[in-house]
């Protein structure tokens, strides 16, 4: 049988704002345990949960990204279960009424395709306190410094067909809310995680299969593996005659598997009613249409540019955009060194990338800013380097040796564009290697080409790989010849 | 619609509280008579009108997005039953 894979994905971004969605408390990460939760967060009688405008500000702004319908009219409903990380026994969310409603966004596939995912809302709630389940004898500790932190829960239309496709949904909304500044995009901090509804059914059959809820996934690796894992598992059910439960389950990233969490006999029966505390949110047209001039440009938008303008290839322009970060830094290096956008991206994408994953630090991270490689690059245009010795000098600079010409003077790197020095060393170099000189020279013309690879690597290894690699083969091909 | 022992079972779980056997009962025939007055409203034709959400026809007020509240921990964990390092602690919650 051909089985067809359904996803769809529920994405918790928390809003970047100072203070949480209905106190003033603050939302930093990483403060010490409980210093950073009010008596609204502690959900302590007689408190009144007020809406923070700029959450709500950052949730139109998604809307307006993603081309939804912004819920002129939206209402809190309390979604009520018993845990002690919420600790008024319900969370202040949205249910029927939600702030941003059906939107899209299009997701590349490998091979360059498009795909257009539906959005089919986004809404904004509180998050939820920690719970510490390690060394308090027998009992659990809990920090709500969390507790109240704003969050965008983006539910997607059940439109992806495979682990690949919902992680790359995954990274274009990652995209989407960063470039948006609405969301620092910390996946190790939680600031972004996704939960994924898996299912199967025949090819062809247009009725849904039982779905299974993988909860909390931060990497979009996680999210790939995890789909595959239960893809598998599903099948691997049907086939063998049994029937796939409705369920939550959780990925374990070290063995590669999803596995059911313990849970109640009860299915969640959250009973919603709008929150009495908390009038009608009404976003007015001017409001928005107000946000909608201050949206910055967007991935996709600045991915076309990149390719008119730079004249990139799809793949780079897709690369150098994938971050907001990354596009200001391949901006900031073009203009500065004003070298071939092309020549700029291969820097980027290759040494400066492989150095940021290697350390695994983001791209605001970087010890070598932009200024620095662009210093760098503009010595590889005027010949002061070649790209071979750039490499030594970039790697110089990753390490806190200084700018590009500090390393060059310092380490002596200069390019010998000097011919009669390079000529010098290519006298010395046929005057020792005389049998490779005449079986050069006896060679076919059309052989010779290979051959003088020999000649063009000891001349550079006897200047230190220093001499301009064109003169030295226009050299050494009119000495050899003659 | 009327509410048997299990519902009122149910309900009791759902907002944790403890009832008694003998009591479930008088649950069952209270709830059930709440019901009922719903299931009178129900039939009233709303059609055309706008579901309310709040009893005030008044739009929430924003706040302005900055941090007014100090760290209060100390004055807040006096009430609590037990903390430890910052923590409040609570009867052992696994999943």
């Amino acid at each position: 049988m051909e089985w067809e894979v359904v996803i769809g994905c529920e994405i918790h971004t928390q809003l970047a704002t100072k203070s949480k969605i209905f106190s003033g408390a603050a939302t930093a990460y990483g403060a010490e345990p409980n210093t950073q939760a009010c008596a609204v967060d502690l959900g302590l009688p007689g408190v009144l949960p007020v809406l923070n405008k700029e959450a709500v500000r950052m949730a139109v702004m998604f809307g307006l990204a993603v081309d939804a319908e912004i819920g002129r009219r939206s209402v809190f409903a309390r979604k009520n279960y018993f845990y002690p990380d919420l600790p008024k026994g319900y969370q202040i969310s949205q249910f029927e009424l939600p702030i941003v409603g059906k939107g899209q966004l299009a997701i590349e596939l490998e091979g360059g395709e498009s795909k257009t995912i539906g959005i089919t809302r986004a809404h904004l709630e509180e998050d939820a306190g920690k719970s510490l389940h390690e060394d308090f004898h027998g009992m659990t500790g809990i920090d709500l410094n969390r507790a109240g932190t704003p969050l965008l829960e983006i539910v997607s239309e059940p439109d992806m067909r495979s682990g690949a496709e919902a992680s790359a949904y995954m990274r274009k909304i990652h995209s989407i809310v960063t470039y948006l500044g609405i969301c620092d995009g910390n996946l190790q901090e939680g600031s972004f995680r996704c939960d994924v509804n898996v299912s199967i059914r025949p090819k062809g059959q247009e009725a849904f299969g039982t779905r299974a809820e993988i909860k909390n996934l931060n990497s979009f690796r996680f999210v790939e593996k995890a789909v595959e894992y239960e893809v598998e598992r599903q099948i691997a059910i049907i086939e063998s005659g049994g029937k796939v439960v409705q369920e939550t389950r959780l990925f374990d990233a070290d063995k590669g598997e999803t596995r059911s969490m313990r849970s109640k006999e009860e299915a969640n029966d959250y009973r919603y009613f709008p929150d009495p505390d908390l009038l009608p949110v009404v976003v007015e047209e001017d409001f928005i249409e107000a946000l909608r001039k201050t949206l910055p440009e967007l991935p996709d938008a600045k991915k076309d540019r990149f390719i008119e303008q730079f004249g990139l290839p799809a793949y780079d322009a897709g690369f150098l955009t994938s971050s907001r970060g990354i596009a200001d830094y391949f901006e900031q290096v073009v203009e500065a060194s004003g070298a071939e956008a092309k020549l700029c991206a291969n820097w980027v994408m290759g040494d400066l990338s492989a150095a940021l994953n290697r350390e695994d630090k983001t791209i605001e991270q970087s010890p070598v800013s932009a200024e620095m490689l662009a210093g760098m690059l503009k010595r590889i245009v005027d010949n002061t380097i070649s790209g071979k010795i750039a490499k030594e000098v970039f790697e110089a600079m990753w390490s806190g040796e200084g700018d590009a010409d500090a390393v060059i003077e310092k380490k002596g790197l200069k390019q010998i564009t000097d011919s009669g020095a390079i000529e010098a060393v290519i006298d010395e170099v046929i005057a020792n290697n005389a049998q490779q000189v005449e079986n050069y020279r006896s060679a076919e013309p059309d052989k010779r080409g290979k051959m003088i690879g020999f000649f063009v690597g000891q001349v550079m290894k006897a200047t230190g790989g220093k001499a301009n690699p064109g003169q030295v083969n226009q050299l050494l091909k009119s000495k050899l010849e003659g | 619609m009327a509410l048997d022992k299990s519902d009122v079972q149910s309900i009791a779980y759902l907002a944790r509280m403890a009832i008694s056997e003998e009591d479930v009962p008088a649950y069952a025939e209270n709830l059930t008579s709440i019901l009922t007055l719903v299931e009178q409203m129900s039939a009233v034709d709303t059609s055309g009108v706008e579901p309310m959400a709040h009893p005030l026809e008044m739009a929430q007020r924003l706040r302005e997005d900055v941090v007014t509240e100090e760290n209060r921990r100390d004055h807040f964990q006096q009430y609590a039953p037990a903390v430890e390092n910052g923590l409040f602690l609570v009867p052992r919650v696994i999943e």
